[in-house]
């Protein structure tokens, strides 16, 4: 019984780590050896592609370009969020379910109903081809996501704690400041992760709202071909080294993730 | 002084405070008595100016306060939940009042050194109140109110989710510590021998409605109407409806001739008599003269006491009597009542006679 657990739980991961070990395998290959036979490992191991993206700047450009959108839409979603969630939890207004599920119904629009109006509009106010264009068109999706999570975080404390404090005669933003934003840290911290996360690979809006400066990363490695002929090893490089944010940020939150699933809120 | 002028509170179509006007004087005990959603937290909550009357005015020593922000009155709450700040340390969370206000440190300290020594937390002052148990965590939560000092300290069944013990040690402790700050003191309590306990004065709520109000005491022996009655006693009073005629007393096929004075000199007509459980005896005596039959529905024994729940003539009644006694469901037994205990309500549910030795005078 417990060597069978074993084994699906081996067999599972390997299933999930295959695809992965092939993009790192290919990152390390030279494109004539991706194109040439299969093999399991290396035969000619090489750091090439990794040194050309380091040093050439289309390629890191798109690594700064999007972390730097990516960050900027992090920072704007929480800090939106979170007095918004605050309302949410704490008061009753007219309209406030429905405005609650509009808030969710957001992120059933495919992005693609929003690209032209974007770009008509970022271009009319010289945002276009910048991160910031970006970043703020990734709210679009994260605000109400972060609201949502939040919004359960929020509701798990007291409102009891609330009043505590004002009795005590702390001032609101005081006592949001000094005594509710640590109690939701981890919920923050949740909020951050998945905001980071769906702007990191979100491609289309990313893509179409820049052109030269502010290309991102995945709209880099949509272009499979150069002079030199098909370039798959730097491909591979440029896609594994685009899932090491994501890892780095989910091993800060791992802990709380489990609590917001507990919350039915991620 | 703190007095409430005909404050309602509506919210959406339910009336949770319907035009209460109560008046508190500096340095009092106050017990706010009545069962679950009677209104006790709601009343609380408008005094300490968390929720707005949606009529009426709440005045401190003749001022009006309703536009006054919470945090600049001065009050103090502990809620039956135990609530205090998880982030931070016992130590901060009894200092955070005094924090706010700008204490300067070297008193701080020996106020918050002062109320851990009175509450027994001195030895948890550097952990985190979820690292403690319950009592401690309320205790932290009552050094809090206590430091402050404020004029006015609200305790919403404070001990209501701590264990028996405990309950019992602080219940005794409270109000002569909180006597020294010369507050006026409201304790919200849904059992009546724990206001009989802190004694004071007491507000029976119903529904909303303040239905008496006065010394503590007053309150239980001469409630004003059988709603009243019912607030301040558990178990229930046990009630009849009865005729009174000539010199005697009717109820259902039974005849008491041999009645008080008092009840004689009331006017003939319909009543509702009332017994306390501990007035109905389950042997014959010189004072327990009027004999009842009834059917024993279930008993419980507490140790001391026990609890017989019978059926009366089709009236739901409890019997409680000293020492174990064992009656088997559906048991037909005779339960004999003192007539110079009764109460007597009119059909309007007001009192027109409470037992000789209580009556007021």
């Amino acid at each position: 019984m417990k060597r069978t657990k074993i084994i699906v739980v081996f067999v599972y991961i390997l299933f999930l780590m295959l695809p992965i070990y092939w993009l790192l395998n290919m990152s390390f290959k030279t494109t004539n050896e991706i194109l040439g036979g299969f093999s399991w490992y290396p035969q000619n191991f090489t750091l090439d592609s990794y040194i050309t993206i380091f040093t050439d700047p289309t390629w890191y450009n798109g690594y700064i370009n999007s972390i730097t959108y990516v960050l900027i839409n992090t920072v704007i979603s929480v800090s939106f969020a979170l007095p918004a969630a605050y309302a949410f939890s704490r008061y009753r207004f007219m309209g406030d379910k429905h405005l609650f599920f509009w808030l969710l119904s957001n992120r059933m629009a495919p992005p693609a109903v929003f690209v032209l109006p974007f770009v008509e509009l970022y271009s009319a106010m010289s945002l276009f081809d910048t991160p910031l264009a970006v970043a703020l068109a990734h709210c679009l999706f994260n605000v109400p996501l972060a609201v949502w999570i939040l919004e359960g975080f929020m509701s798990g404390v007291p409102r009891e704690v609330d009043e505590t404090a004002y009795i005590d005669g702390y001032s609101f933003p005081h006592f949001f400041v000094k005594i509710f934003m640590p109690l939701i840290a981890a919920g923050i911290g949740v909020t951050a992760f998945f905001c980071f996360m769906f702007s990191w690979v979100e491609m289309l809006l990313a893509k179409n709202l820049t052109s030269v400066s502010a290309k991102p990363i995945v709209a880099i490695m949509t272009k499979t071909a150069s002079t030199s002929g098909y370039e798959l090893g730097l491909l591979a490089a440029a896609g594994a080294l685009t899932i090491v944010p994501g890892a780095i940020v989910i091993w800060f939150v791992r802990k709380y993730i489990a609590k917001g699933f507990a919350l039915g809120r991620v | 002084m703190l007095e409430m002028i005909n404050v309602s509170k509506r919210v959406g179509n339910e009336l949770h405070i319907d035009n209460v006007s109560l008046k508190f004087e500096r340095g009092s005990l106050n017990v706010l008595l009545g069962p679950t959603l009677a209104g006790k937290t709601s009343l609380m909550r408008l005094m300490a100016g968390l929720d707005r009357p949606s009529s009426g005015d709440i005045q401190v020593d003749g001022k009006s306060v309703l536009g006054m922000q919470v945090r600049h009155r001065n009050v103090a709450m502990v809620y039956q939940q135990f609530i205090n700040y998880p982030g931070f340390s016992v130590y901060d969370n009894i200092a955070s009042p005094m924090r706010l206000a700008g204490v300067d440190t070297a008193k701080l300290d020996k106020r918050v050194r002062e109320a851990a020594d009175l509450l027994r937390l001195t030895e948890y002052l550097d952990r985190m109140p979820l690292q403690l148990s319950g009592g401690q965590q309320q205790r932290t939560a009552i050094a809090r109110a206590l430091v402050k000092q404020a004029d006015l300290v609200l305790l919403d069944e404070p001990l209501a989710n701590l264990d028996y013990k405990l309950r019992e040690e602080l219940r005794v402790e409270l109000p002569k510590i909180f006597a020294q700050t010369g507050a006026i003191l409201l304790y919200a309590t849904t059992e009546p021998h724990e206001a009989l306990l802190l004694g004071g004065q007491s507000a029976t709520l119903h529904q909303g409605k303040v239905t008496q109000f006065g010394k503590t005491i007053d309150v239980y022996n001469n409630p004003q109407s059988l709603t009243t009655a019912q607030t301040f006693s558990d178990p229930p009073f046990n009630t009849v409806a009865l005729t009174k005629q000539g010199g005697e007393l009717r109820f259902g096929n039974a005849n008491v001739a041999n009645i008080p004075q008092k009840i004689n000199a009331l006017n003939d007509g319909d009543y509702t008599a009332a017994v306390r459980p501990h007035h109905l005896s389950l042997a014959p005596s010189e004072k327990h003269s009027v004999a009842v039959q009834a059917e024993v529905g279930t008993s419980e024994i507490t140790g001391s006491e026990t609890f017989v729940h019978v059926n009366a003539n089709g009236n739901r009644w409890v019997v409680l009597t000293h020492g174990v006694h064992r009656v088997n469901p559906g048991e037909q037994i005779t339960l004999y009542v003192d007539p110079a205990s009764l109460y007597l309500f009119d059909h309007q549910q007001s009192l027109v006679h409470a037992p000789e030795q209580y009556a007021q005078g």
